[in-house]
């Protein structure tokens, strides 16, 4: 296998992309060859999935980029325990489509399908339920990795709580870093129907999210969409959404499609008036009140309909940026976070809050911890955006949280460091020949 | 969703073929799967029975090979206990200059794209002529549509194929059987790893061609350009004056 140059490889946010070299192995086996290949023509090399990550965590700008989506064939699924095997570069997308049939759904799902089962892993993402089922690591059992350094040429070892366990524990979470993912074996969680009872619930203000959110933590699915705009008492206005399971309707997956964004959107499409005015209309709209019945699709992964939604932001790109803090003084972070945003005039389209549970992840550079976590994204307006999330990194800072490396596009060493103190584990522990862009930036 | 039906794959580690053979998993048909690389065909096998197919078989055989064809074909037929559908997609692009340099990777060439390739369709219409019914999907390319300077060794192979097919699909008219001649033009494959460019607008994926492919057999049509754009595209191609094509370097 050759590896060969690629000059437009993006990031999910658009804002970081440049030359790779690529090699897109087709099956398992290939593996190894695509990481010398990519490896000897590039430096060092880093898997990549779909490419959902925003900022530079899932490039290796300048070095090597093994293209992982075509090794995706499902290895076994026992349909009975709900436990299920396949290759890294699989996405839940296509997973979603085989399991769903028979009553199977992901024990974890982050709003999009469009990621790899390497990507949820080596991200340790979460969803919706963190504060009852935690992260994607906590359901998986058992993993493949190969690493350069292991027998002659690399070599593949099981990595899993009981074996190699070190490893498993730095590869959840772990950014790819400590060698290739190349299979997962996970635990489904069983499903009697492909709906979801959904209460859609309008909040006034944050203490009115807040004190949903603690009487609602018996519902599987809780999450809110926050009005950045609004400010003083109106302040966390927003949206808050909670959901279970439903017992009927049939076990329906999904059906691919939807429509594409064909072209970027013209710079600056997304400014405060607009967004303020889909704001508007957001809350109003008579879903903002929904009660009832509604399929996994549009609840988990509303942005899947509109592929290529990134490109909303213009050529310029944006800036994703999700933080947590810890339960301890939640509330007075939060509203800092939101004030700050209100004050500087510059709207998030998507701004997303959550509260995470106490469940602890295997992942020793996870990102969840029991608190509140907000997601924010922001137009790519240069220094003005840069400063601002300057300014929300200080709040997360004194409060204690951390940031989210897969969602950030220039996360600061000094504020991943203090949020991530093991992460001289995952770079001892680092396979020689993996490097990302976001990590260069932090050893 | 009809009933299960009994599939032969020939060149079962094709892109095309194992993204066919996932639509037809999932609706449960049994498969058995013909290709030279076994390690590559049992992955694909335990695939397709994860996602929910009946019996999933593989046989390790070069299909190229065209000894004893008859005794093999009727083992594999046997095996999956009759046949309702066969696919053939193996097929070798080559490269258009050894060809002309060296008389053995020239033979070579025809002897996958053609001669084995309609031996094995020749022993699929017996099968299917014995059952009275059953449908041959053969994947043949745009690249016979016109001899051109890039890969007429490959081109006029897959011509020799689709004229193969369309014969048979003629002689087969108003029975129960279907032969269908898939023609598609630019896949992202293995097989065209090294040519450049391949998120162009011409670029089809092989999810996408897989699921022409199961139009085309769901409605029985004897002839598909996939993507369908390729009809058109090869429609001018194919009336290109002489003077005007031989100033293209395609």
């Amino acid at each position: 296998m050759t590896a060969r140059e690629d000059t437009g490889v993006r990031a999910w946010g658009r804002v970081h992309r440049g030359r790779h070299l690529v090699a897109d192995p087709a099956a398992r086996p290939d593996i190894a060859a695509a990481a010398h290949a990519t490896a000897a023509a590039g430096g060092t090399t880093l898997a990549r999935g779909l490419g959902r990550s925003y900022g530079d965590s899932g490039l290796n700008l300048g070095g090597g980029l093994v293209r992982m989506a075509g090794v995706d064939r499902l290895i076994a699924f026992d349909r009975e325990r709900g436990l299920l095997r396949a290759d890294a570069g699989v996405s839940l997308d296509a997973l979603l489509r085989v399991t769903v049939p028979s009553g199977w759904f992901l024990p974890v799902t982050p709003g999009t399908k469009f990621v790899t089962l390497g990507g949820a892993v080596a991200n340790d993402v979460h969803g919706k339920n963190h504060h009852l089922a935690g992260t994607f690591g906590r359901h998986v059992t058992r993993l493949g990795l190969w690493r350069s350094d292991r027998g002659d040429g690399g070599g593949e070892l099981v990595c899993s709580a009981e074996e190699n366990a070190d490893l498993f524990a730095l590869t959840v979470g772990g950014l790819g870093l400590t060698g290739l993912i190349t299979w997962v074996e996970f635990r489904l969680e069983r499903i009697a129907s492909s709906d979801l009872d959904v209460e859609n619930i309008q909040v006034d203000d944050l203490d009115a999210f807040f004190d949903m959110a603690e009487p609602s933590a018996d519902w599987p699915f809780t999450v809110a969409w926050v009005d950045t705009l609004a400010r003083g008492d109106g302040l966390g206005r927003g949206i808050f959404s909670r959901a279970r399971w439903g017992d009927g309707g049939g076990l329906k997956a999904h059906r691919g499609g939807g429509p594409r964004m064909p072209v970027d959107a013209p710079g600056g499409l997304l400014n405060s008036v607009t967004v303020g005015a889909f704001n508007r209309l957001y809350r109003s709209r008579p879903g903002a009140r929904f009660h009832g019945r509604q399929h996994y699709d549009p609840f988990f992964y509303p942005l899947d309909r509109l592929r290529d939604w990134n490109r909303m932001y213009g050529p310029r790109g944006f800036y994703q940026w999700q933080c947590v803090v810890p339960t301890d003084g939640m509330r007075e972070a939060t509203r800092t976070l939101l004030d700050t945003v209100a004050a500087s005039g510059d709207a998030s389209f998507l701004a997303v809050l959550k509260t995470f549970g106490e469940v602890p992840s295997p992942g020793v550079l996870s990102f969840p911890m029991a608190g509140a976590t907000l997601a924010l994204d922001f137009a790519n307006r240069g220094q003005d955006t840069l400063s601002l999330l300057a300014r929300l990194d200080r709040v997360v800072a004194e409060a204690g949280g951390r940031l989210y490396p897969a969602k950030d596009g220039r996360l600061p060493q000094a504020m991943f460091r203090a949020g991530y103190p093991r992460w001289t584990d995952l770079e001892a522990a680092r396979d020689p020949i993996l490097m990302s862009s976001f990590w260069r930036r932090m050893i | 969703m009809a009933a299960k039906s009994r599939i032969l794959v020939l060149g079962a580690t094709s892109a095309i073929a194992e993204r066919w053979c996932r639509l037809r998993a999932a609706a449960g048909d049994s498969l058995l799967l013909v290709a030279r690389d076994g390690d590559r065909l049992a992955a694909i096998a335990d695939d397709l029975k994860a996602r929910g197919a009946g019996d999933v078989q593989t046989a390790t055989e070069d299909l190229a090979d065209t000894d004893g064809a008859d005794g093999r074909f009727s083992g594999w037929v046997q095996n999956l206990g009759g046949v309702d559908i066969v696919l053939l997609a193996y097929g070798t692009l080559g490269d258009q200059q050894e060809a002309q340099r060296d008389t053995a990777a020239l033979l070579k060439g025809m002897q996958a794209n053609f001669t084995s390739a309609v031996v094995w369709c020749e022993l699929a219409g017996r099968a299917l002529d014995l059952a009275g019914a059953g449908t041959l999907v053969a994947i043949s390319s745009v690249a016979g549509d016109r001899g051109r300077r890039t890969n007429y060794a490959y081109g006029a192979a897959k011509a020799g194929l689709s004229t193969y097919l369309e014969g048979m699909s003629h002689r087969f008219a108003g029975t129960g059987v279907t032969v269908i001649c898939v023609k598609p033009g630019f896949v992202a494959t293995p097989m065209t790893a090294q040519i450049d460019g391949r998120d162009g607008a011409l670029w089809a994926t092989p999810d996408q061609v897989a699921q022409d492919i199961q139009k085309a057999v769901e409605k029985r049509k004897p002839e598909i350009y996939t993507r369908w754009f390729w009809r058109f595209v090869m429609l001018i191609i194919r009336h290109l004056p002489r003077p005007i094509f031989n100033r293209l370097k395609i």
